[in-house]
């Protein structure tokens, strides 16, 4: 995959946001912190600042997405930011254009940042290695590899409830594997200092050598749950599975679904997140995911302000004026 | 130059301001964060006015933000009530460009279209680079390019007044 660096000016500071790994603490304190400061702008009656005045955004999804594309066109039009948004299933990449032809056109519109869906691991690496000088690319899911400001909004909603990462013990549990949200939170978790962070999925479920991403890994959900202060659920993904990895979705439940009873096990205060969409009945009980513990919704809310920041911080860079 | 102690200041600025609050309808006094919310403060401490002290920290609306950057933390700017239709004395510290003033303006009026908005300054430096004047003057001093003044918060609030190098 292109340089690490690719992310980052020569001075430190943000250019592209293509994945949490790679990045200092500071720098995701730095996110936290602005996106808390923009909850304010969010929270009054004229919810816009004219940070981006001027500025255009093209959201290329190249796959669905309802919440992160809704999110990301509202964080830009918040900043007062032109907003393009590219439904590319129907446009010309069906009608053989080549990512890099795409990609020129549009530059060629004089976009200032591209907010990228592609279902090919590394394509947001790739736009970025292609942009010109004072074009950022900010990745909003790579397939199975990122989804830097998904694992971003969940740490604001973690940081929200729980105040700090040191001490904290978090699960994310279910289809590790096929997840881009997992690997972005395992790395966020981790360079914040994260306490204990726990995989909890059946072996099929599981990246290989999951453990050097510096987790520790459970393939019993009731043993995994014990004491958490977060759990995080992840969709199972049926559409990405291959082979037969579970013997069926009732039994995936039985195994793997965060009932009433489940949650018991946990903190008394435990949080429960998941960054949708989720399937009700499979991963998660229907009342769990509408109960007290539930800030599912408030991720969603949360994701507004934290995209907000990843922008913001992107175009006070002096790259982005000249 | 000398330092110079603001409280005398205050006084005239409270003197000048008293007949705007001596009606029904009171004005909102509203302070820049960070300079002119303390003195925005302290005159409400003095006037006691009827209505509470609004804060405004104008950061997401400045001209320079993408060659200054953006500071990841931002007090966020709380006004007190609805301000359509009121008399709002905005405060600052020391007018020089007269560009804070302006995004706080701005600011103003993504809360609401406020009756009137008059200007209360402690220090004015001269060195303008946009038609906008004080209504409620503390001081006029005009100072040279490279020179500045700083509100202090130490025992007493204080206006310090150095020779800067570079950009100021």
């Amino acid at each position: 995959m292109a340089n690490p660096n690719l992310q980052l000016h020569d001075d430190g500071r943000l250019r592209h946001f293509l994945s949490v790994e790679g990045l200092s603490k500071q720098i995701l304190t730095d996110i936290l912190d602005t996106a808390e400061s923009f909850t304010s702008v969010t929270d009054r009656s004229i919810k816009k600042v004219p940070i981006l005045r001027g500025k255009t955004v093209a959201n290329l999804f190249f796959e669905a997405s309802t919440r992160t594309r809704a999110t990301f066109e509202l964080a830009a039009q918040r900043l007062s930011a032109d907003i393009l948004s590219l439904d590319i299933k129907t446009s010309s990449a069906v009608k053989g254009e080549s990512l890099l032809d795409t990609l020129h056109n549009l530059e060629a519109m004089q976009i200032d940042m591209f907010v990228i869906r592609h279902q090919d691991s590394g394509s947001a690496h790739f736009f970025a290695s292609h942009v010109h000088p004072g074009v950022s690319v900010l990745n909003a899911g790579d397939g199975q590899h990122a989804h830097p400001t998904q694992a971003m909004l969940d740490m604001f909603t973690i940081r929200r409830h729980k105040q700090q990462f040191e001490g904290l013990s978090v699960a994310i549990v279910g289809d590790i594997k096929h997840s881009r949200v997992a690997r972005s939170q395992i790395h966020a978790l981790n360079i914040l200092n994260t306490g204990q962070v726990r995989v909890i999925a059946p072996p099929t479920l599981l990246p290989e050598h999951c453990e050097t991403l510096g987790v520790q890994v459970y393939h019993d959900f009731d043993e995994g749950i014990r004491d958490v202060d977060v759990v995080i659920m992840l969709r199972l993904q049926k559409e990405r599975m291959t082979g037969a990895l579970l013997p069926s979705e009732k039994e995936y439940f039985r195994q793997y679904g965060l009932t009433a009873e489940r949650i018991k096990l946990a903190k008394p205060d435990a949080i429960i997140m998941h960054p949708g969409p989720a399937n009700r009945g499979i991963e998660i009980e229907s009342s769990v995911m509408d109960g007290k513990q539930s800030v599912i919704l408030q991720q969603v809310t949360f994701g507004i302000a934290v995209r907000m920041a990843v922008m913001s911080m992107i175009a006070s860079q002096p790259g982005l004026d000249g | 130059m000398t330092d110079l102690l603001v409280e005398p200041l205050l006084q005239k600025l409270t003197d000048q301001l008293a007949p705007l609050f001596s009606g029904v309808d009171q004005p909102i006094l509203v302070g820049i964060e960070t300079g002119g919310y303390l003195i925005a403060e302290r005159l409400h401490q003095m006037l006691q006015p009827a209505t509470e002290l609004g804060k405004l920290n104008i950061t997401f609306y400045r001209d320079d933000f993408t060659k200054i950057g953006l500071h990841p933390t931002v007090n966020p700017s709380s006004l007190p009530t609805d301000i359509d239709g009121k008399t709002i004395v905005l405060v600052d510290d020391v007018l020089y460009s007269g560009r804070t003033v302006r995004a706080a303006m701005n600011e103003l009026f993504d809360y609401g279209r406020p009756e009137r908005i008059v200007l209360a300054i402690l220090i004015d430096r001269g060195g303008r680079e946009l038609p906008i004047q004080a209504d409620f003057v503390g001081q006029t001093i005009e100072l040279a390019d490279d020179e500045q003044v700083k509100l202090e918060n130490g025992d007493a609030l204080t206006l310090k007044f150095q020779k800067v190098h570079g950009e100021s």
